[in-house]
């Protein structure tokens, strides 16, 4: 498997490094731009328009602006961690980023625990948040760290769950294997029944884990003003921000590699010019045309479902998702171990 | 040889991270008043520190996380041999999960996934 990082020399090495910090930080402005689109459409809203065509530099802008705004810390608030955790929320989804491979040959680094690695560094973002809502000193901040905590550590578990689904029949943790190993179908279709059902269970946790609406109560506006970023401005808050959004395109991807084929086009069964025609478009158009697909899904989750409580928000993971999640888990191993799977005719 | 490019990528996004807030430090205004830097909350006086014992009823929550992380760092090489350790295998983590799933089921009887 030729990967990126194997064939590297130095200033090709640094060249691509640098490649990557600066485009994932494109990937999280077109995104911002995206959501306001986005918002604006589901509202009958025309969105941002002014700054160049249809708007599309409005994020230079808003970035431009963030970064020349005063950076105000709190007195009462421990400067040093309020310094701190946005960098570590930041830096947390960066070095999430190049483990996700955008085509057969285009990752970055090819990890063997892929999965595990997704999973565990994403999971250090938490503590920045934490730190964040901790050390502002303030009664808001502290109670939307508080919520983000306990919800991102419970979502974690579904989504670990629905992964393991999709672990169970690839028989390998390595992103690129369990890319290759839908060539005949992707898991979603081809794993009967807990595929689908694992991918759902994925969707809703993930959209938990990020914080986002339906389960945005860690920063929900109209209860804890702006939550654990409340005492946040200028470039430190444009961190969180730029976190948040990486957060969601990793989600998008993690959803796109493991369950809708990666970089892999889609077939018909038995549609052999329809197939061929699809092979021509390259492995990187697919996976992104699969991301941006699934972000646009979570965008529209946003503007069609209401803002769950606490409670309900517990007992939704521990008491429906969770026992669902092991349910799920205990088929896909017996399917898995029988060989039960077939080969569907779209894929 | 796999991880080659996780410590290049941290150091340039340190680099970025804390060069832009460096730059950001002379470029952006910096006027401190006591007003504008006291702790925010939406206008009202505040009272006392946000650092106090307080109940934080998510606790609970996270012990029984922490039971069911460490599970999952568990099922993870499980899931990858599961073909060649068979049915034995299968049957040994249902037990191993269903002992688990039987502290689920008393914490839930006893309310502690309750919200109060």
């Amino acid at each position: 498997m030729p990967s990126v990082s194997s064939t590297l020399t130095m200033p090709l090495m640094v060249g691509t490094v640098l490649g990557v910090v600066g485009f994932i930080s494109v990937v999280a402005m077109i995104l911002v731009y995206a959501e306001r689109k986005v918002a604006a459409h589901f509202q009958c809203r025309l969105g941002p328009m002014r700054v160049g065509w249809h708007g599309t530099l409005q994020s230079i802008a808003d970035s431009l602006k963030l970064f020349l705004k005063e950076d105000i810390v709190p007195t009462k608030a421990d400067h040093l961690l309020h310094a701190f955790a946005p960098v570590i929320s930041v830096m947390a989804a960066i070095l999430t980023l190049i483990a996700i491979p955008f085509s057969s040959h285009l990752v970055l680094a090819d990890v063997s625990i892929g999965v595990l690695y997704v999973s565990a560094v994403s999971g250090i973002g938490v503590l920045g948040i934490l730190l964040g809502g901790w050390s502002s000193n303030n009664k808001w901040s502290l109670l939307g760290a508080m919520r983000a905590g306990a919800q991102i550590i419970s979502y974690e578990l579904s989504v670990t769950l629905s992964l393991l689904v999709i672990i169970l029949f690839a028989g390998s943790l390595r992103l690129t294997d369990i890319v290759h190993s839908q060539e005949a179908g992707w898991w979603i279709w081809r794993a009967p029944g807990v595929g689908l059902l694992a991918f759902v269970l994925f969707l809703i946790a993930s959209t938990a884990e990020i914080n986002r609406t339906p389960f945005d109560l860690a920063e929900g506006e109209s209860e804890l003003t702006a939550g654990f970023h409340t005492e946040y401005s200028g470039l430190r808050f444009a961190f969180f921000f730029l976190a948040e959004y990486m957060n969601l395109f990793i989600v998008a991807a993690m959803g796109a590699t493991l369950f809708w084929g990666g970089w892999m086009p889609l077939h018909i069964g038995g549609f052999t010019a329809f197939n061929q025609l699809m092979d021509f478009i390259p492995g990187t158009v697919w996976f992104f045309g699969k991301v941006i697909t699934l972000i646009f899904v979570i965008m529209w989750f946003r503007w069609t479902f209401p803002r769950l409580r606490v409670d309900q928000l517990m007992s939704l993971e521990w008491k429906v998702l969770m026992p669902l999640g092991f349910l799920n888990l205990l088929v896909a191993a017996f399917l898995s171990l029988f060989g039960w799977y077939f080969f569907p005719l779209v894929f | 040889m796999e991880y080659f490019l996780v410590l290049p990528v941290v150091c340039v996004s340190l680099l970025l991270v804390f060069g832009g807030l460096f730059a950001s430090r002379f470029l952006a205004p910096h006027r401190p008043n006591k007003i504008k830097n006291d702790t925010y909350e939406c206008g009202e006086k505040t009272i006392g520190t946000a650092w106090v014992q307080f109940n934080v009823g998510y606790y609970l929550f996270a012990l029984i996380f922490l039971v069911f992380d460490v599970e999952a760092a568990f099922l993870f090489p499980w899931a990858v041999v599961l073909r060649d350790v068979g049915i034995i295998g299968l049957l040994e983590v249902i037990i191993f999960i269903s002992v688990l799933l039987v502290g689920l089921a008393y914490a839930w009887r006893k309310g502690a996934l309750k919200w109060v």
